[in-house]
């Protein structure tokens, strides 16, 4: 890694950020828009954006996609409501 | 209709759980059972309470999901650093270390013009509240939610602090020439 890219890295990057509470709020609509195929960057660009710059919220999106692709938790109870 | 609720979110729980037990080797068994169940508990409260958000643009299980995974996420990280105290020191070694991260070549950070800058700015440029939290998350990596504990806040409060600490210390970066602004590189 160069100097350049280290401090880029602690610096994360300057876009449109809408923090922990505003990304969280949208998600399950994230994580349903990535595994429909949507151009997630495009539709939520601000969750994208915090996702990269925030290594909690986004272990976190993975454990939602996961078990939103029903491939750690099983059947979705809920699925036929 | 709660029984269900909390019967898929302990079952989350424990995937969840599952899924980072390489992270956390250390808490298993008992202790692990009784994080998931407590995990389960604050979910279900916290999905009833915020109930009214759920603006039905996705399913009800994705979005109760969310809870879940981050009272886990809080929960074991929580767990994981109740014994450990978080590095705030702005010190040499911290730095050192930081600049030893660019791999080979130059190691000491006096070396480092850019790193040195960034030091720089550090020192002059943040609050004290602004450089604990940038020394504590960025620069050794702790996280979020350990640091929102360790001072009585939130990962969102906490979030927002390093996000004004990195801003400040983007833009003297940029106006001393060290970083091109913006949308020029």
């Amino acid at each position: 890694m160069s100097e350049r890219d280290l401090v880029h890295r602690l610096l994360g990057t300057s876009g449109d950020d809408p923090g922990c509470d505003g990304a969280f709020a949208l998600l399950a609509e994230y994580v349903e828009g990535e595994l429909g195929d949507g151009d997630v960057e495009i539709l939520l660009p601000g969750v994208a954006e915090h996702l990269r710059n925030c290594p909690a919220c986004r272990e976190d999106y993975e454990g939602v996609a996961a078990l939103a692709a029903g491939r750690v938790a099983g059947d979705d109870p809920y699925a036929e409501q | 209709m709660l029984t269900r609720l909390h019967d898929l979110l302990l079952r989350a729980a424990h995937a969840e759980a599952n899924r980072r037990s390489h992270l956390y080797p250390e808490i298993g068994g008992t202790e692990l059972d009784d994080l998931c169940n407590q995990a389960a508990d604050d979910a279900v409260v916290a999905v009833t309470r915020k109930l009214d958000g759920y603006r039905g643009a996705s399913r009800f299980t994705t979005w109760a999901y969310g809870f879940v995974i981050l009272e886990v996420s809080v929960k074991l990280r929580r767990h994981a650093w109740r014994q450990g105290r978080i590095p705030t020191a702005d010190d040499d070694a911290t730095w050192d270390r930081i600049a030893e991260e660019r791999g080979s070549g130059l190691k000491r950070v006096e070396e480092a013009d850019l790193l040195r800058a960034l030091r720089r700015a550090v020192t002059h440029e943040l609050t004290p509240r602004q450089k604990e939290v940038f020394v504590a998350v960025a620069l050794n990596g702790v996280q979020i939610d350990v640091v929102a504990d360790q001072l009585q806040s939130t990962r969102g409060a906490v979030y927002k602090v390093l996000h004004d600490a990195r801003g400040k210390l983007r833009r003297r970066l940029e106006r001393e020439g060290h970083l091109e602004p913006e949308g020029t590189r």
